[in-house]
């Protein structure tokens, strides 16, 4: 059975131009970035406090603690090793965790993504913008450990203005990787062992605050499988000295990372938001 | 000339989650301009409709048009012409007023030049101009409606769906919202309202469609439907259960059509009893009496 009206009222609202719409449009990338800055204008001070004194106090608790007992590793100052490190632990923090709980937060609780998606916005760019915008928090907060280390004598490089691009396309896989973690994980409580299985080991075995060459054969091999440890490695060599091939090397797990999780982060969201 | 395409054209609508059947070859035409309601009980599948019509739940069976795009393929550019107010408010709570807009602006794509204007006639509609600072938190009930409905309007949509849009409210509240959309409305902006509650369908739409268990039972203008199904006149009987029982009994023997309302049975088509009709207050037939007489009396 079809409706209809009594009557068609003959005035309608002028619409405002539109645009073409297509896949990874600008404008929706810029409508869920716009959203994120906005946002982030009510918290910022807190995120950059805390991405500010949890390096220092990495760096203050391995530095001068491990360092009392170990004065260099790999010709490296022990405090030199340890900042360049903790960059990847700051990119891993400042993006994986804040995908994890803030997209399983705003499609669960606060049906923010329903929001976003009855305007003209797809999932994939939905996702997009999201990871975009923590990779480019990861990118920001990902310097602060050698800001740190700088203060504690680490001698500036001009490598180093390749960290931020370092910490920014590493962040976009482990931002990507938190949104599919909340996009296939059926409660918060879950991420409990996503956080003890997966993260943590992969943080402790990127090569942060020891050398990789000291564990086991087989350990090693897994570490190279670890997209933190490529980080680790990039970031070392800029602050140190690019390695040329071995550098493009790393660059290259990195993106694949970032490629596959982007892309897995996609359909589990889509499963999640479109039924 | 041509009459323009309905705002909304649905054609044998299926939607199945797993065993339950949501919606249940679904029938739906929302001409441009008009006021659409759709009018159901809990779990009639009105929700699951609209977000059908916003590509969020992908149908099984049958074709959607919104605006002339085809769904779900074509969803993006109908939604660029459309609005949308949810029934769970999803405000950004930590933003304030003028910036949920702002967000809103740009989800909408909302020429640069044209954004300030745009938040400033939205804040107009929700008649929170000076609020515009407030966080979201700090707001009533009744403003947050009034702003998820702005929200909606930011980009001057064609066509605006409405799911439940005053549920939970206070009357007065209501009232001030049924306001708002009467001036939608009257601005030529297409609506398809869902709502359980008769009197904001009776007042708000031109048309209604009666739906129930995914399927609509009924469509027409309210007073249409309202003479066709419950006549001119309702009898209600009231009395203790024993006697709402013989009522019944009696209504059944001659083929009236009655509904429950909780203390009283309601026999509808009074004005054709013929001086039979049992003792009772008489009063005009409404939306209800359709309501509940194609709905069931039942709750699911």
């Amino acid at each position: 059975m079809a409706a209809t009206a009594e009557t068609a009222r003959p005035s309608r609202p002028p619409a405002a131009p539109r645009r073409r719409v297509g896949r990874l449009d600008r404008d929706a990338l810029a409508g869920v970035l716009v959203r994120e800055v906005v946002n982030f204008s009510s918290y910022w001070r807190s995120t950059t406090f805390s991405s500010t004194v949890e390096p220092t106090i990495y760096l203050l608790a391995f530095g001068f603690g491990f360092g009392a007992l170990v004065s260099q590793v790999n010709g490296l100052d022990y405090v030199e090793f340890v900042g360049t490190g903790t960059v990847a632990t700051a990119v891993l923090f400042s993006s994986v965790f804040p995908a994890m709980f803030g997209t399983f937060v705003k499609y669960q609780f606060q049906k923010t993504y329903d929001a976003i998606l009855a305007a003209p916005v797809d999932t994939e760019e939905l996702v997009t913008g999201e990871v975009l915008w923590m990779a480019c928090r990861a990118g920001t907060y990902g310097c602060m450990p050698l800001l740190v280390s700088m203060v504690f004598g680490l001698d500036p490089s001009w490598g180093m203005l390749t960290v931020p691009f370092i910490a920014f396309l590493t962040g976009l896989g482990w931002a990507s990787f938190g949104v599919f973690i909340a996009g296939v994980m059926k409660s918060i409580e879950n991420f409990n062992y996503v956080t003890s299985i997966v993260i943590t080991p992969l943080f402790l075995t990127a090569g942060t605050y020891f050398p990789i060459d000291q564990l086991p054969e087989w350990a090693q091999v897994a570490a190279n499988l670890n997209p933190l440890y490529h980080c680790v490695q990039l970031v070392r060599h800029a602050v140190f000295g690019f390695e040329g091939w071995v550098d493009l090397y790393h660059v290259a797990v990195i993106a694949a990372f970032g490629l596959a999780a982007w892309r897995l982060a996609i359909r589990a969201m889509e499963r999640k938001l479109v039924n | 000339m041509s009459p323009s395409p309905p705002a909304i054209r649905l054609r044998g609508v299926v939607k199945r989650y797993g065993e339950v059947t949501a919606v249940a070859g679904l029938d739906l035409d929302v001409p441009e301009g008009t006021c659409v309601g759709l009018l159901g009980p809990n779990g009639a599948g009105k929700s699951t409709t609209m977000r059908l019509l916003t590509a969020q739940s992908i149908a099984d069976e049958g074709s959607l048009e919104v605006l002339g795009h085809r769904l779900p393929g074509d969803s993006k550019s109908s939604r660029a012409l459309m609005g949308v107010t949810p029934q769970l408010d999803n405000l950004d709570t930590t933003l304030t007023v003028e910036q949920n807009l702002l967000v809103f602006t740009y989800l909408y794509r909302v020429p640069r030049a044209e954004r300030r204007a745009a938040i400033e006639r939205a804040l107009e509609i929700a008649n929170l101009g000076d609020r515009r600072g407030a966080k979201v938190d700090e707001l009533s009930g009744g403003m947050r409606r009034r702003l998820l409905i702005a929200r909606a309007l930011v980009h001057r949509p064609r066509l605006v769906l409405l799911d439940e849009p005053t549920v939970g409210l206070d009357p007065q509240v209501r009232q001030e919202l049924w306001a708002l959309i009467d001036q939608l409305r009257n601005e030529g902006t297409s609506i398809l309202m869902s709502t359980h509650y008769i009197e904001e369908a009776q007042r708000l739409a031109d048309t209604v469609t009666v739906m129930a268990s995914g399927r609509a039972v009924a469509v027409g203008p309210p007073s249409d439907l309202v003479r066709e199904h419950a006549g001119r006149e309702a009898l209600e009987v009231y009395g203790p259960p024993a006697r709402l029982r013989e009522v019944e009994a009696e209504a059944r023997e001659h083929g009236w059509p009655t509904r429950r309302t909780g203390t009283s049975v309601t026999i509808l088509r009074a004005e054709e009893l013929d001086g039979l009709a049992p003792e009772g207050e008489r009063r005009t037939a409404n939306l209800e009496d359709v309501f509940v007489l194609l709905t069931g009396e039942e709750v699911a």
